[in-house]
């Protein structure tokens, strides 16, 4: 039995201890790609001196199981755990894993990065800085809309799409 | 009807946790913004059309046209940051 698909949490996590719960039990995994998010110590020329990460609880866990199943109907991966720290984090913490388990490395690549792209555009967490000159609300990327596009998904996020929902082509 | 709205990031900042809102039966989602930036001051800077928000209905990402009902809960946000 695996535990459940995602984790929101203050506390950080151990990539080891992941991977073997979603291994565990499944003799027919041959490849598992994982991808961790960390903080970075500058952010557009900026000192970070700490990341505070908010979201919207109940919504935040139901949309990222909204995504573990979009991307079980794409990919034929056997397994998939998504794990997003909130409050605030120091420089260097771990901020997300996305672990995904397939019979071979082409879903699970593919499955793994289709999740985070996902996960960038369409999860209700939201970053603020804290530097030397203050803190400031990180602004979303147009460059996170494009990396969504590329699997036929229309983010509506940093684009001036006020309120725009996902649109599948 | 009544709609329970929720804020996030710099909105919550600017207007607190949320509140519940008393609108019109058959408003969608930008008749309740258009509601609250009616009120002016802190609303009319916070939920202004300037201003690129999102929105979600009964916390699925939901677009302005939106049709809400009785009890829904609705959410104004920032454009998401996670990752």
């Amino acid at each position: 039995m695996s535990s459940a698909r995602v984790s929101i949490r203050s506390d950080d996590f151990d990539l080891g201890a992941e991977v073997a719960a979603l291994r565990q039990g499944d003799g027919g995994v041959g490849a598992v790609a994982t991808f961790i998010g960390t903080v970075r110590d500058r952010n557009d020329g900026a000192e970070v001196q700490s990341l505070e990460l908010e979201h919207y609880p109940g919504m935040t866990e139901a949309a990222i199981e909204a995504m573990i199943d979009e991307a079980m109907r794409r990919f034929e991966i056997r397994a998939a755990r998504v794990v997003h720290r909130v409050g605030v984090l120091a420089p260097s913490a771990q901020i997300v894993l996305v672990a995904v388990t397939s019979a071979h490395r082409g879903q699970a690549f593919q499955a793994c990065e289709f999740l985070m792209d996902y996960l960038k555009t369409q999860a209700p967490f939201w970053k603020k800085e804290a530097g030397p000159g203050g803190e400031r609300w990180v602004d979303a990327r147009a460059a996170d809309d494009a990396a969504l596009a590329r699997w036929g998904i229309a983010a509506g996020n940093a684009a001036d799409g006020a309120g725009a929902a996902p649109d599948k082509r | 009807m009544k709609v329970a709205v929720r804020y996030f990031a710099s909105v919550r900042e600017a207007l607190g946790p949320g509140e519940e809102i008393e609108i019109g039966a058959g408003a969608d989602i930008a008749a309740l913004r258009d509601a609250l930036i009616a009120r002016g001051g802190r609303h009319g800077e916070a939920l202004g059309r300037q201003r690129v928000l999102r929105s979600a209905r009964n916390r699925v990402l939901s677009p302005d046209s939106t049709p809400l009902g009785d009890g829904d809960e609705v959410g104004f946000f920032p454009p998401l940051t996670g990752g």
